[in-house]
C-alpha cells in the first residue's frame, strides 16, 4: 500500500491523524490505515495520537477493531490515543458497542489537544 | 416522493464475489432503491452498516477456509418504507447465540466480534437459518 489513506501532522509532541476516506468500511482499506497508524506509533517513545474523524461518514466493526488495536498499541507504549470530531451517527455506533467507555472521545480537536500532557 | 412504483417490489437475487468495487456497487444500488422507497437518512445509515457487516462476515468468516473465488448470494426486497436483505455464504455456518457479548468489560478491548451485534442493533429484525450460513435482515420504517 503506497497510497496513504491519512493526513498526518505533528503539533508539539502530538501526532494528528486525519482520515482521507469518508467511508472506512472495507478490509483492505482498514488494514492499510491500521498499518500506517501502527507505524506512527512505533516511531514514538510515548505516542500521543489524536485521530480526527471530521471527514468520516461511515465505519464498520472492522474499523472499530482497528481503532482498538491502535489504542492497545498506544497504551502498551505508555502513550495516549484520543478521538475527536466524530459525527453524531458514528458516535452512536461507539455508544451501542460501549466503546465510548474505552476510548478518549472529544467533541473538538481543540478540546482533545488541551487534554494531552 | 414518487409513489408510482410503491406497489411493485424492487427485488433481486445476485451472486457477489469478494471484490470491493462490486460490493460497493451493489450496496449503493440497494441504498438508492431504499431511499426511493422513502427510507430516510438514519435508515440508510443503519442499512448500509448492516449490509457491510453481513457481507464482511460472509467472506471473512463464512468463506474463511474456502476458495476465494466462491460467491455469496445477496437477495433484497424493497417496498415502501421497508427493506429485507438476505446474505448467504457457502461456509459451514456458525451459532450466533454462542457469540460472546462484546460490550462486557472483559471484551471491550478485543478488536473483533461486534458485527452481529451492530446488525441486530440497527435493523428491526435479524434472523439466521439453522445452519448459520444465511442471515435475513429486515428494516421497517417506524
Amino acid at each position: 500500500m503506497s497510497d496513504s489513506r491519512l493526513r498526518v501532522s505533528k503539533i508539539d509532541e502530538i501526532t494528528q491523524v486525519e482520515f482521507i476516506d469518508r467511508n472506512i468500511l472495507d478490509e483492505a482499506n482498514i488494514q492499510a490505515i491500521s498499518d500506517e497508524i501502527s507505524g506512527l506509533i512505533e516511531t514514538e517513545s510515548t505516542p500521543q495520537i489524536l485521530i480526527n474523524f471530521a471527514n468520516v461518514d461511515h465505519l464498520s466493526s472492522a474499523a472499530l477493531g482497528a481503532l482498538i488495536t491502535i489504542n492497545n498499541k498506544t497504551k502498551e507504549k505508555g502513550g495516549t490515543l484520543r478521538l475527536a470530531n466524530i459525527d453524531p451517527q458514528i458516535y452512536e455506533v461507539f455508544v451501542i458497542t460501549r466503546l465510548n467507555k474505552l476510548f478518549n472521545i472529544h467533541e473538538t480537536l481543540n478540546e482533545a489537544m488541551e487534554q494531552f500532557n | 416522493m414518487g409513489d408510482t412504483n410503491a406497489s411493485i417490489p424492487n427485488s433481486d437475487k445476485v451472486e457477489l464475489l469478494n471484490d470491493r468495487a462490486a460490493i460497493t456497487e451493489l450496496i449503493e444500488h440497494i441504498l438508492a432503491l431504499a431511499a426511493d422507497a422513502g427510507l430516510k437518512d438514519a435508515a440508510i445509515f443503519a442499512i448500509r452498516l448492516a449490509i457491510e457487516e453481513a457481507i464482511t462476515n460472509a467472506f471473512v468468516h463464512g468463506h474463511e477456509n474456502l476458495s476465494s473465488d466462491l460467491p455469496i448470494v445477496v437477495e433484497y426486497q424493497i417496498t415502501k418504507g421497508e427493506i429485507q436483505i438476505t446474505v448467504e455464504d457457502q461456509g459451514p455456518g456458525f451459532v450466533p447465540e454462542k457469540l460472546p457479548d462484546p460490550t462486557l468489560i472483559e471484551n471491550l478491548s478485543k478488536p473483533f466480534g461486534r458485527g452481529v451485534m451492530l446488525m441486530k442493533a440497527y435493523m428491526t429484525e435479524v434472523l439466521y437459518n439453522s445452519q448459520g450460513n444465511r442471515v435475513t435482515m429486515r428494516y421497517l420504517a417506524s
